[in-house]
């Protein structure tokens, strides 16, 4: 089915695929809203690619007509949101300079990377797509849905809600310390980020001065153009961080330059859980197994998320995949848990909070009448190992069903499941070839 | 090595371990049905005494803990803790020597730093045994031992210093320097053989000066070959008192693997072995068990084919499977088998071969199951507690207990 309407949506683009949109689905079983309490027999409705009605079975409006999926001892929730990951083999600047902020990681994303089917595996439906962290600015990310029939990247592309399509991933700590062009220690990443905003002031000033005289105005500058987009707010700054003193420093320049920021990682958030959240800055968490690895993660803790909670922060939780793998995400709220997070916020923390992070929660993030038709089929409760993520849907179409043997090789892994070229569906439009 | 043995020995009858008793609502012994409302009681280090509440009494003196879900102790079944150190830096990585391409003289008890806080990160989930040493990325890397998780001294917490020699093959084998041997597969196989052969050579010198005189004068110990430390490790192998643990991913090294196997005769283990599915008719055939890779690895590089259903297709094909944290260079720095055995009971295995496969199974594989790996009486009083299925990520380890010492009793 998957790929037939895969097949269908590349050869004969839209008003097909919105036919198959425009059907009316109705999925009833356990419903997990994450923008209210959980409804045990509860219906979502779907309609064009939209939600048009979420409530308990019986009393809430169901259109005549509509394909029925009985979901009894199963879960539903909403498409889980990564705000951070790498999927798609991607690399953003280069080892020329460390800040690049005209670096866009749209033009470096391998579409047929298998990370796009394993995140879907995954539950995934939302991802924000970052460069590595081994820049001070190592370029712009990108938000994509993880929509079917994909031919270019811009099929994928959503814009959020001040119309960009993308943060600009920022980092600081050991990673961007390197040789010169790149900074030897802390004091001086923080004096080449300050440089290069007072750059961005001045540049921004130039063209409000200009006032669209085009002789007057400066110069493009494809970097400045970039951090000028911070600077008024549009742009948010992701930002990798770890030890304590680093996370303060990001807070620092973020009250100095007036720029959204949310931080990343954030392995000693238990420390300045209260500077992080007295500063309202957003944290998306990430759960490895282990701490270490690198001198500034020896202090990692599991309780960062219950700390973050009870300072009162927004709190998120990323893959980072390849770090973590995007088909166990659900497992990192589960850990979230164990460390002393409440349910509700870390659920929250995979859909609703990413997607505010991502200033996206207007279309995605919860099951909510008007939002994106974006949810996943589990077989059991959400935060235990047992659970399987049985179907995904992006936009009212299946994008993952654990019944097809060719999406459960992504799921399991196994021959061919990690290979990086997968069909090429938009040249043949056949769904048996080889891969 | 008897000495270092012989220290054990004396200084083993569990060091501060009082008598305990161990309480749980479910206690998987691993030897036979799980016991509801059991109990187990330890005396000095070993276990006194198992089986329901109603038949056994727990003395006065005990010290008595509770908890819903009593498993015995995990064995990690191969793992770099103690070797990767927790910070990553050179100072604390002692898991892979590259000067040469074949070490197996590198004993593994004079690196291990017991101290390592990821000793006692896997210890706080239940982990009291690990099989650990040197790593893979090397055709043969050095020793591996197999220590208890109480992070005293290496000798103190022992249970068999030289436990198997690691090889590789494969991409890991091969030589980061340009020039420098091996630089490829069947380069790293002629090399290996070469050496075996060489142990072979060697052994029956060893042999032939060993032979008592006709005329029963004293042993001509200059008949006896140059000592080679190298050459006497791999004689071990070739005797069959040391096991060889091949890192290996790729059907075709496994298959590799093999064919030194039969050719020299040694115990061979299979680890990681990411497309053992591919050949498990044969794997089976040669009887040889499989670490299986963690069930969350990363499937890059040689390993892209590993699928989480690994270890449950080897164990319907009747091949012995254990679960392993293996090797991690970054991040995480170690993983963690009660984890990875969690995510394998999601993916074909059944609760109980999934903890099998990090207690009863992993002890088996290793050849320690004389003393742990199941909650009989005799055996060492090594014990985990959870308030929950332990698989559950949302359970906590609420105790662990080795040899009778009582090590944590934090929720964690």
């Amino acid at each position: 089915m998957r790929h037939f309407l895969r097949a269908v949506a590349l050869l004969l683009a839209s008003p097909l695929l919105a036919g198959a949109q425009d059907q009316p689905h109705v999925f009833a079983g356990r419903v997990i809203p994450i923008a209210g309490p959980e409804i045990p027999n509860g219906v979502v409705v779907i309609e064009r690619g939209k939600i048009v009605a979420v409530g308990p079975e019986g009393t809430t409006k169901v259109p005549s007509g509509a394909i029925r999926h009985d979901l009894s001892g199963k879960v539903l929730m909403p498409g889980l949101v990564d705000t951070h990951s790498h999927i798609g083999d991607v690399a953003g600047a280069d080892a020329s300079a460390p800040i690049q902020p005209d670096v866009r990681v749209i033009d470096a994303i391998n579409l047929r990377h298998a990370g796009f089917q394993k995140a879907q595996a995954g539950g995934l439906t939302t991802v924000n797509i970052m460069p590595g962290s081994g820049h001070l600015l190592s370029g712009q990310t990108l938000y994509v849905k993880l929509r079917e029939g994909k031919v270019s990247l811009e099929d994928l592309v959503v814009t959020d809600a001040n119309g960009m399509t993308g943060g600009i991933k920022m980092a600081n700590g050991t990673n961007s310390r390197r040789k010169a062009p790149f900074p030897g220690t802390r004091a001086k990443s923080a004096a080449l980020v300050r440089e290069q905003f007072v750059k961005a002031q001045e540049y921004r000033k130039k063209i409000k001065d200009s006032a669209g005289d085009t002789k007057k105005a400066p110069a493009r500058d494809l970097g400045l153009e970039a951090l000028v987009e911070v600077l008024d707010g549009k742009r948010v700054v992701h930002h990798h961080t770890h030890r304590h003193d680093d996370v303060l420093t990001v807070l620092r320049l973020s009250k100095e330059f007036g720029f959204r920021v949310v931080i990343h990682h954030v392995s000693d958030a238990w420390m300045v859980a209260d500077q992080i959240a007295a500063a309202k800055v957003p944290c998306s968490i990430i759960f490895v197994d282990s701490p270490g690895g690198k001198l500034e993660t020896l202090d990692l803790s599991w309780k960062n998320g219950a700390a973050l909670e009870k300072a009162g922060a927004l709190v998120g939780i990323h893959t980072d995949d390849y770090i973590t793998d995007s088909r166990l995400f659900l497992r990192s709220a589960g850990l979230a848990v164990r460390a002393g997070m409440s349910r509700e916020k870390a659920l929250e923390a995979v859909t609703l909070a990413g997607a505010r992070m991502l200033s996206l929660d207007q279309r995605v993030g919860s099951l909510e009448a008007g939002k994106d038709a974006d949810l996943v089929v589990l077989s059991g409760d959400p935060l235990s190992y047992k659970t399987h993520v049985l179907e995904t849907w992006v936009e009212g179409l299946k994008v993952f069903d654990r019944g097809d043997p060719k999406d459960r090789l992504y799921a399991t892994g196994g021959y061919g499941a990690s290979h990086d070229q997968s069909p090429f569906a938009h040249l043949d439009g056949d769904e048996e070839e080889g891969r | 090595m008897k000495r270092l043995i012989a220290g054990l020995i004396l200084l083993s009858p569990a060091g501060a371990s009082a008598q305990v008793a161990v309480r749980g609502e479910i206690v998987h012994t691993m030897a036979g049905a799980p016991l509801k409302d059991g109990v187990v009681l330890v005396k000095d280090g070993k276990i006194e005494a198992i089986g329901p509440a109603s038949s056994v009494t727990i003395p006065a003196g005990y010290r008595t803990l509770a908890a819903k879900v009593v498993t015995p102790g995990l064995v990690d079944a191969r793992g770099t803790v103690g070797f990767s150190g927790v910070a990553n830096q050179p100072h604390d990585q002692d898991q892979l020597e590259t000067s040469a391409a074949i070490q197996p003289e590198l004993r593994a008890f004079d690196a291990y730093n017991p101290a390592d806080r990821l000793v006692g990160w896997v210890r706080g989930f239940g982990i009291t045994t690990i099989h650990t040493g040197h790593g893979p990325g090397a055709l043969v890397s050095g020793q591996t031992l197999i220590v208890k998780t109480r992070g005293r001294d290496v000798e103190a917490d022992i249970l068999v210093p030289f436990a198997m020699v690691a090889a590789t093959l494969g991409d890991g084998a091969r030589s980061r320097e340009e020039g420098k041997a091996p630089g490829t597969r069947a380069k790293a196989i002629a090399l290996l053989r070469a050496e075996l052969i060489k142990a072979q050579e060697y052994s029956k010198k060893l042999e032939a000066g060993a032979k008592p005189p006709a005329d029963d004068k004293e042993k001509d110990k200059s008949k006896d070959p140059e000592r080679s430390l190298k050459l006497e490790a791999l004689v071990r192998v070739l005797k069959g008192e040391v096991p060889v643990l091949v890192s290996v991913h790729r059907a075709q090294d496994i298959l590799t693997a093999l064919r030194l196997r039969d050719e020299f005769q040694f115990k061979l283990v299979l680890e990681g072995a990411a497309e053992a599915y591919v050949v498990k008719d044969q794997i089976k055939k040669a009887g040889v068990p499989v670490i299986v890779h963690p069930t969350m690895y990363r499937s890059s590089g040689e390993r892209e084919n590993l699928s989480m259903e690994t270890a449950s297709v080897l164990k319907k094909a009747g091949i012995p499977v254990a679960i392993e944290s293996g090797f991690e260079a970054y991040v995480p720095k170690t993983r963690v088998v009660l984890f990875e055995a969690a995510v394998a009971a999601a993916n074909g295995l059944s609760f109980d071969e999934a903890l099998a496969a990090i207690t009863i199974d992993a002890a088996r594989l290793l050849g320690i199951e004389k003393r742990v790996g199941s909650l009989e009486k005799g055996k060492d009083g090594d014990l985990a507690l959870y308030d929950g299925d332990p698989f559950e990520y949302t359970s906590h380890c609420t105790g662990v207990v080795i040899q009778g010492e009582v090590m944590s009793e934090t929720a964690n």
